[in-house]
């Protein structure tokens, strides 16, 4: 290896997030404030701290769901090429969320009419792998996170918080994007689920994805991750 | 970029200079007070790119309807230029559509863009079955062969998953649901680039709304074209969008992703919408 | 004037020379509606004032008129109309179509081909072809102006779904040199195919409609059809006519009290056959 410093995947700078509030007489609420990491290809990055810190809002200002009041979250392409998520245009975005980061939701998003199997086999389809071959993954899938066969063809509706959030992990892994943001995998889980993931997470990590994901279990934390940040209510420690 | 809307304005009435700057978001009007005009769109620019699925949303009155009429050129702007990828003039610079020759301006509605309204009338002729409203936009792209006319028109009716069974019978022996699924295989027939759905499920039950989303979210992936959906419902643009711009007094007062639009909303007015979801 | 102190041709110069410019507009526009005023004749509107109005604006003492009706020289109709013609103008007459120079017709094409320097002048009851899909006036303008017949192809779309071909018999739309769509008036599908590459100078004349529309010799003019189906004309299925015996001519069917009979409908060509049997020593 040489010695130049080898680029990150993904640089936060410097990042602040507060809501204006304007039906409430334009009060701020206070979301985050000078956010700093850094992130390998292969890395996973947890981000703990006590409910309301703004973990979630790091998240998603890093997927651009919220706009950062300032900072930057530079991430490298795969391409090469760098791009600073705070302000690059929404084109490029929805660009980069095709290709090449994806963000894990806390609470699987329930698409009724579809059922788990297909739920999960859906990202394989979009990057052309066939319905058959895309089913059969995603049965395995599932099958590794527990999920009883009997539910495959049925729509998550009806699910336990655990067995959904088990689905929208499945989805969110099977067809790994470059970057992958996760918003407490294994909030809802039971120790045996949380193994699963964590090593499916590791597999991952092992396929060069990075990954920031929110912890709340300092075990879990010292099991897969590379890095640790904790977020306190006002500023990163 | 497939479309580029600069400065479009829409001004019902006499106009004067002072319209543009006397009603809109700030002004909280959209009658200018000097002409008592009514400014249905106040200087709107947007882009949008090949594969994009752009929302507008707003309350009765916002502009938002009229907006993609002029696109589409139902009526026509009383200013502002529209640029379409691909349409030039013969040195290969872009064209204004807006200053198209009628015949031109005919041949982007047959080949280019289609349109599908809350209202099947606008968008379907009665007095055709319904396998000849979609057979007229396949004529209107140049084929002539009765049977590919035939077997597309039998195609597309099967994409928005009707029996092939009912292809001749007509418009009205069709529920509300059925005719705006008529309208969009009629609308697909012609391969657009871009489809423009104003308010397509709005009074439809909500069982036939889903099943029409999900159907036009399934033909918009399997096509590729871009699409701008007009609705005054969040769910129907959370469902099918993925950028939003929100529209009031017939200005543009925010714009952006729509999960940003949705979670994040910076504007005042589209707060204020966000919150009132029910 | 002439001895009953009428106008040569009945019309006044100004008359005469409003509708040849419309014609002249209707010739340089193939298939285009030109307006005109349309001038009080002495037959009802309906009985062909239209034609009447273009054969009496270019007729000079030297042209030969033919009238038919339906084909038929004899019919009243006919008669009457080539009677006040001859009467205003001192024109000669004839019922030979090779010896004519304006044959004026009502919705038939005459079976000997035209040539060169002969005039065929249709009387015309609807000159509108989009009447039946757009009943809306500003809008069939646009249509024209857009060579937009979408509406036209979408109704033989239906018809050719429902009942494998075109309801349409007489009336049959036409495109005129590649660009306007037109109605070739009331003539059968049969005579579709002699309006192409005529050597004649082909006008149409509407006087109740008030509307004239020209087929300039040599033009191309094409059925309104599918690229993959035929276009499919009567078919008398082998009768032949019972004067003359003609089996490959367009016949009309007559219902006698001795039963049903076919003759031809051009009298002329029957009357030509009828020669050629009696030359022949044949009855």
């Amino acid at each position: 290896m040489s010695d130049r410093v080898q680029q990150y995947k993904l640089t936060v700078s410097n990042l602040s997030k507060s809501f204006k509030l304007h039906n409430r007489g334009g009060t701020r609420v206070h979301g985050f404030a000078d956010i700093h990491l850094r992130l390998q290809c292969g890395e996973l990055l947890a981000l703990s701290g006590p409910s309301g810190a703004g973990k979630s809002s790091i998240l998603k200002t890093i997927f651009r769901t919220y706009l950062a009041d300032r900072g930057s979250v530079l991430f490298r392409r795969g391409d090469g090429s760098t791009v600073d998520l705070v302000s690059c245009k929404e084109s490029q975005v929805l660009d980069l969320r095709k290709r090449e980061i994806a963000f894990v939701t806390q609470f699987l998003k329930i698409l009724p009419r579809i059922s788990a199997l297909d739920t999960v086999a859906h990202p394989l389809i979009e990057i052309g792998e066939t319905e058959e071959n895309a089913r059969e993954q995603a049965r395995n899938m599932l099958d590794r996170l527990g999920i009883r066969r009997e539910l495959f063809e049925l729509s998550p509706l009806t699910f336990s918080g655990g067995e959904q959030q088990r689905v929208n992990i499945a989805r969110g892994i099977i067809a790994p994007k470059e970057l992958i943001l996760l918003d407490e995998p294994t909030a809802s889980l039971d120790q045996k689920s949380s193994n699963v993931v964590l090593e499916l997470l590791g597999d991952l990590k092992r396929r060069g994805i990075a990954m920031v994901a929110i912890f709340h279990d300092q075990k879990k934390i010292d099991l897969i991750a590379d890095h640790a940040v904790t977020v306190t209510r006002e500023e990163k420690q | 970029m497939l479309l580029e809307l600069h400065n479009i304005s829409k001004i019902f009435g006499t106009g004067c200079p002072e319209c543009l700057v006397l009603t809109g978001d700030d002004a909280e009007r959209a009658i200018c007070p000097r002409c008592h005009s009514v400014i249905a769109v106040n200087n709107v620019s947007l882009s949008l790119g090949g594969d994009e699925i752009l929302g507008v949303v707003g309350e009765s009155g916002s502009g938002k309807s009229t907006l993609l009429q002029i696109i589409y050129q139902d009526i026509t702007a009383t200013a502002g230029e529209i640029y379409f990828n691909g349409i030039t003039e013969r040195s290969g610079a872009r064209t204004n559509i807006l200053s198209l020759s009628p015949s031109r301006t005919s041949w982007i509605r047959n080949h280019e863009m289609s349109m599908i309204y809350q209202n099947p009338h606008l968008g379907l002729n009665f007095n055709f079955s319904a396998g000849g409203n979609i057979a007229e936009k396949i004529l209107g792209s140049g084929e002539k062969r009765y049977a590919t006319i035939r077997q597309q028109a039998l195609h597309y009716f099967g994409k928005i998953e009707m029996p092939t069974s009912r292809i001749d019978d007509y418009p009205d022996t069709f529920s509300g649901g059925q005719q705006q699924r008529i309208q969009i295989a009629k609308a697909l027939s012609s391969s657009p680039r871009l489809l423009l759905l104003d308010e397509p499920t709005t009074g439809l039950d909500v069982s036939v709304q889903a099943r029409i989303l999900d159907l036009t979210r399934a033909l918009q992936y399997e096509m590729g074209f871009a699409m701008i959906v007009v609705s005054h419902d969040l769910g129907v643009i959370n469902h099918l969008t993925d950028l939003t711009l929100v529209m009031k007094n017939g200005s543009l007062v925010e714009y952006g992703l729509t999960d940003q639009i949705l979670e994040d909303p910076q504007h005042p007015y589209t707060q204020l919408l966000v919150s009132s979801k029910l | 004037m002439n001895e009953n102190n009428v106008t040569f041709g009945f019309f006044d110069e100004d008359a005469k020379k409003e509708i040849r410019r419309a014609m002249l507009k209707a010739v340089a526009l193939p298939g285009y509606i030109v307006p005109f005023a349309s001038r009080e004749m002495p037959i009802a509107r309906g009985w062909g004032t239209g034609g009447l109005q273009i054969t009496l604006s270019i007729i000079t003492e030297e042209d030969t008129l033919k009238v038919i009706d339906q084909g038929c020289d004899g019919s009243v109709n006919a008669v009457n109309i080539r009677d006040f013609i001859l009467q205003v103008t001192g024109a000669d007459e004839t019922t030979a179509t090779p010896e004519a120079t304006i044959i004026q017709t009502r919705h038939r094409v005459p079976e000997h081909p035209l040539i060169e320097n002969q005039t065929l002048v249709y009387q015309v009851p609807y000159p509108e072809v989009l009447t039946t899909v757009e009943p809306d006036t500003a809008r069939q303008k646009q249509m024209h102006a857009n060579v937009d017949y979408a509406k036209l192809w979408v109704l033989l779309y239906e018809d050719t779904s429902q009942f494998g071909d075109s309801r349409i018999s007489a009336r049959y739309p036409v495109e005129v040199n590649g660009h306007f769509v037109m109605d070739p008036s009331p003539i059968p599908k049969y005579d579709i195919p002699r309006l192409s590459n005529n050597p004649a100078l082909q006008l149409f004349g509407a006087g109740r409609e008030k509307r004239i529309y020209a087929i300039p010799p040599y033009t191309e003019v094409a059925p309104l059809k599918f690229s993959d189906r035929d276009f499919a004309v009567e078919d008398f299925g082998g009768k032949r006519c019972q004067r003359c015996g003609a089996s490959d001519v367009y016949l009309d069917e007559v219902h006698l009290d001795t039963g049903v009979s076919y003759f031809c409908s051009d009298t002329y060509y029957c009357d030509t056959q009828m020669e050629t049997k009696d030359a022949a020593g044949t009855s």
